[in-house]
């Protein structure tokens, strides 16, 4: 499927036409450029390889300068491949027009880091006991992890405390409210994830 | 942040209502719909607050009906607001008085500014 990659500028709330007051992400969404056309005869799949974001030159290495020259293009931050776009050719700009007003995309970005988390904030646990009848220090612990000899192991995959966020998130079915095509803004309903700043890719 | 004021003035373009703030006594004009049809309803009384900026933001106003008391908090953005009048600039010190909420009767009078600033 086609796609964009962007970046979340942040969210503000708009009102309807029926008065309802909706929250929305603004994404700055291209304009990328086109830096591969992978084809079947070369590459065995067809795709097209956009690139997004300010890159300086000092800080790409020398293989991908050459990547970049061969479009004939800035060096970039992002590069992402989509399959879906038909007739692009290399160094071609794809901008926020590709969406519609009224559309259904999906958007993916990495979560929000959240640290080192217990078992309760990172996983849903209710806790063990209660905070009183002589009860201490079991609040939002995370209780048993397993039987005793029988297995003599705990589970692969068991939820513990760990690091939360930071993680490839994808929301499905958020609808375009609006498209700035000159100035390639998507505003689109409800959150994604990400913080402020991070970059998102928008599929169709 | 240039690009959401845009999206926000674009989208929500914010009423032109004549100035206010906090402590000053106005009218509400808000539009109601029962079914197909639309009326205006009005709500007076003291502002309490402003709060946030742009498209997001509110203003609560608070009247006595009774003896109780009634908050209202409108989004300046609102498509409701059919209009806002000013009946009475009040001079007070803060941004916010919440301690009219623990004022009745004569206490909770507020003493109105003669000279008003600008519009």
């Amino acid at each position: 499927m086609p796609g964009l990659i962007g970046k979340k500028l942040g969210m503000t709330s708009v009102f309807s036409a029926e008065g309802k007051n909706i929250p929305c992400t603004i994404i700055e969404a291209g304009p990328c450029v086109v830096t591969q056309v992978k084809k079947v005869d070369t590459d065995g799949y067809e795709a097209v390889q956009i690139a997004f974001g300010e890159k300086k030159e000092k800080h790409t290495p020398k293989a991908m300068q050459g990547h970049f020259k061969k479009a004939g293009v800035e060096p970039k931050r992002k590069l992402v491949e989509f399959d879906g776009f038909e007739g692009k050719n290399l160094g071609d700009t794809i901008g926020a027009d590709i969406f519609e007003e009224g559309e259904w995309v999906d958007v993916v970005g990495t979560s929000k880091g959240k640290g080192f988390q217990g078992v309760v904030r990172r996983h849903g646990f209710g806790g063990v006991g209660e905070s009183t009848h002589g009860q201490h220090n079991r609040l939002r612990a995370p209780g048993s992890i397993g039987a005793c000899s029988t297995p003599a192991r705990v589970f692969k995959g068991m939820r513990m405390a760990g690091r939360m966020g930071g993680d490839r998130v994808k929301v499905q079915n958020l609808e375009v409210i609006k498209v700035y095509s000159d100035k390639n803004l998507l505003v689109i309903k409800g959150s994604i994830p990400g913080a402020k700043g991070s970059y998102v890719l928008i599929e169709k | 942040m240039d690009a959401i004021k845009f999206v926000e003035n674009d989208l929500s373009p914010v009423n032109k209502f004549p100035s206010f703030k906090s402590g000053d006594t106005v009218v509400v004009h808000y539009k109601i719909k029962e079914g197909s049809k639309e009326r205006i309803q009005q709500f007076q009384g003291t502002v309490l607050q402003r709060k946030n900026s742009g498209a997001n933001e509110t203003f609560t106003v608070r009247k006595m009906s009774g003896n109780i008391g009634v908050e209202r908090i409108f989004p300046i953005a609102s498509p409701f607001i059919d209009k806002i009048d000013v009946v009475k600039h009040g001079r007070v010190k803060r941004a916010r008085i919440y301690y009219l909420r623990d004022l009745t009767g004569k206490s909770a009078r507020i003493k109105e500014r003669r000279r008003t600033t600008e519009e």
